[in-house]
């Protein structure tokens, strides 16, 4: 692989694009030409290393050395003086390591990467190096097995949905496989859109073919011959890496008609989504497939069963199905003896918010919010305090920093109010008021609420005009408990998922800043200093 | 924008029906239509609807329910420089609200609306995953602006008004 004396990866993804990271490759690429150095240099694109914010990242083999450039003078020093002169720039590196240990297990030590095994070490575009890592090596292996026995391999592991709900991902396989059907399909959802989550993002555009093999495998376990993967639209870096990472596994027979010589067939392709948060919601997303409004439908009976087209349907999350190959490859025991005993494996978490690192890391299940805060996400930055996490995404709980010790899996939520959700990691330090952050979230729910169901419909809308109230300093203590009297409507009676955790989030926030919100009522200014009262005579009512 | 006073219609119409050819018959891609549609066009006007209508054979209410029911599909023409906004928690909590602010401030213009020259219209989007650059401004499919500061907006804007 290494032809060249000098390799240098790139890591180039959708965060690092934003740093220039495209722009920093291009003008390597034109000093290496200039420095007569093409012989010598081998510039190679991969995915994310995961760890965003300090610049783009360029990793230097054999040397093992990584660095940080933020303009084209770093570039041109890394030229000048590591591959003419042979001496390792120090003020621009951030990361030196022995050769094999990956970037992150040197940083942090307990990172452990399953889903990300390969982001960042591979050139996500080239089929040969994901093979040349035991890639498509779960499926072949698969392929020898019943599906029932690979169905059995998968319950063993207790892979649970990575989704957000956590459901058993066997379980889901088994019922699809039951039920008999001429047609059965198996679904990717990729419509990533919980705001502060963008692990999908970079799983897809840093290891592709391990959701395709992960989606290749569950066809036939269940005995599906079509696949999709649902992408939001506005994702153009993902639907280029996939649709690029399809076309090449059809050349190579890994996908199509009998797939590696057996007698299974799989064919599989990539559906655009269009800004529809309730499309993440398994049925609204299967009714957007079929080209409709992406409104949920009455459950039961559940995809397994009746799905697209009202055939039995599988629909798990990307980064569940990049879980599935290892898990065939290495055995269910390999995978259990990672993260906690209801919750097998590893997560990958979006840290973002007031931190000082902010990316992205993947590590065992039961990581603590502290460790995910303060090791991972280097803490809170500027001197300020932390004033509140936001975990699992929107309709995650928020919690104070005296809670952080929960240990996130996918029953913290039941023992410490904590969720997992989708993994996000939100930091919120003090310069923020509880009920501006209230608000905003609400927002989004009153404007992603698909107008099916009237308690959600209804419920987002009230919400909103009551912090609104709040923020402009008109609420009262009646319209605070009114907040809840809501949230238990829209919790009780909601058509839909989308709906019933709305609550979660607002409940969780309103009673950790109860005196918070209640100041907007007594006091004549926000006591943060973020909401804008109207000034004359507050309070009339 | 009728057939009559555009130009450049039949063009599009030409290639808009090329590609609802190729992918006529098989099921479900009303809204991949649609998306190309929009990305020849800009918008989706109602005739365009009604063309997708007639082409696809599927009636006009569920061509207008699915184009009026996405975020992503537009019924007005838009900016040529369409200014996304992410107001996702992630982009707030780093002051997304404060570049909208100096956003609409330099532009004087109502969001979703193109502003009097036609250069620019804003748009408030929801998570464009990409957090850990946040705030983050995505101008076209393609330039995203990461931790953007209020101070940046108009150098930004000025980069799209000199390339006219």
């Amino acid at each position: 692989m290494m032809s060249k004396p000098i390799t240098v990866l790139v890591s180039i993804d959708s965060n690092s694009l934003l740093l220039g990271a495209r722009h920093f490759k291009n003008y390597l690429n034109t000093l290496v030409e200039n420095y007569n150095l093409s012989s010598m240099v081998e510039i190679l694109e991969t995915g994310s290393f995961g760890d965003y914010g300090r610049g783009v990242l360029f990793l230097v083999l054999p040397d093992d050395v990584m660095y940080s450039a933020k303009s084209e003078a770093d570039i041109e020093k890394i030229v000048l003086e590591h591959f003419l002169k042979g001496r390792i720039v120090k003020d621009l590196v951030i990361a030196e390591f022995d050769s094999g240990g990956s970037v992150e297990a040197s940083e942090s030590s307990n990172e452990e990467r399953i889903v990300l095994r390969n982001a960042g070490s591979i050139d996500p575009r080239n089929l040969e190096e994901y093979i040349a890592l035991d890639g498509y090596q779960g499926l072949a292996k698969a392929l020898r097995m019943t599906p029932e026995g690979v169905i059995e391999e998968l319950k063993k592991s207790s892979l649970r949905g990575r989704g957000g709900a956590g459901f058993p991902t066997g379980l889901k396989w088994e019922f699809t496989q039951k039920v008999r059907s001429d047609e059965k399909f198996v679904i990717c959802n990729a419509d990533e859109g919980e705001p502060g989550t963008f692990k999908d993002r970079l799983i897809m555009e840093g290891d592709p073919h391990s959701v395709i093999e992960g989606m290749v495998i569950a066809g036939y376990a269940v005995g599906a011959s079509k696949g999709y993967i649902y992408i939001r639209g506005e994702y153009f870096e993902s639907v280029a890496s996939l649709r690029g990472a399809i076309s090449k596994a059809y050349e190579y027979g890994l996908l199509g008609q009998s797939v590696l010589g057996t007698e299974f067939s799989f064919d599989l392709s990539v559906r655009l989504g269009a800004g529809a948060y309730v499309c993440g919601e398994e049925t609204a997303l299967i009714e957007s497939i079929e080209g409709k409004s992406g409104r949920p439908r009455l459950k039961p009976p559940y995809p397994p069963v009746s799905g697209l087209y009202d055939k039995p349907t599988v629909v798990n999350n990307v980064e569940t199905f990049a879980c599935v190959p290892p898990i065939i490859d290495k055995g269910a025991g390999w995978f259990r003896s990672m993260g906690t005993q209801s919750s097998p494996g590893t997560k990958v978490f979006s840290l973002c918010g007031d931190l000082v690192k902010r990316g992205i890391v993947e590590v065992p299940m039961g990581t603590s919010v502290r460790d995910l805060v303060h090791k991972f996400g280097g803490g809170i930055p500027n001197g300020r305090t932390l004033k509140m996490v936001q975990t699992g995404g929107a309709a995650g709980t928020f919690i104070k920093p005296e809670e952080m010790d929960a240990e996130l899996d996918f029953d913290s939520f039941k023992k410490s109010g904590a969720s997992l959700g989708s993994g996000v990691i939100l930091a919120i330090d003090e310069t923020h008021c509880a009920v501006d952050i209230a608000k905003n979230l609400m927002e989004f729910f009153a404007h992603e609420s698909c107008g099916k169901c009237s308690p959600c419909r209804e419920g987002t809308r009230v919400i909103v005009h009551i912090l609104n109230e709040f923020s402009k300093g008109r609420g009262t203590v009646e319209m605070f408990n009114q907040l809840y009297d809501i949230s238990d409507t829209m919790e009780e009676s909601s058509f839909c998922g989308l709906g019933q955790s709305v609550p979660i989030p607002l409940r969780s926030i309103l009673d950790r800043f109860e005196n918070e919100f209640l100041s907007h009522v007594n006091s004549p200014v926000c006591p943060v200093g973020v909401c804008k009262f109207d000034k004359p005579e507050k309070k009339k009512r | 924008m009728s057939l009559v006073n555009c130009p450049d219609c039949q063009r599009l119409y030409k290639e808009l029906d090329e590609y609802i050819d190729s992918v006529k018959g098989n099921t479900g891609v009303l809204i991949n239509v649609l998306h190309k549609a929009q990305e020849i066009f800009g918008y989706l006007s109602e005739e365009l609807q009604q063309h997708v209508s007639e082409k696809l054979d599927i009636p006009l209410s569920q061509v207008y329910g699915v184009v009026t029911f996405y975020n992503f599909f537009s019924m007005k023409p838009k900016g040529k420089n369409q200014i996304k906004v992410c107001l996702g928690t992630a982009c707030y909590v780093k002051g997304a609200d404060k570049i909208l602010e100096r956003l609409r401030d330099e532009l004087n213009v109502e969001m979703n609306e193109p502003t009097s020259d036609g250069l620019f219209s804003i748009h408030a989007v929801r998570c464009l995953g990409a957090c850990s650059m946040a705030p983050v401004v995505l101008i076209g499919e393609d330039d995203y602006y990461g931790r953007v500061s209020p101070d940046e907006v108009s150098k930004i804007l000025d980069k799209y008004r000199r390339a006219e």
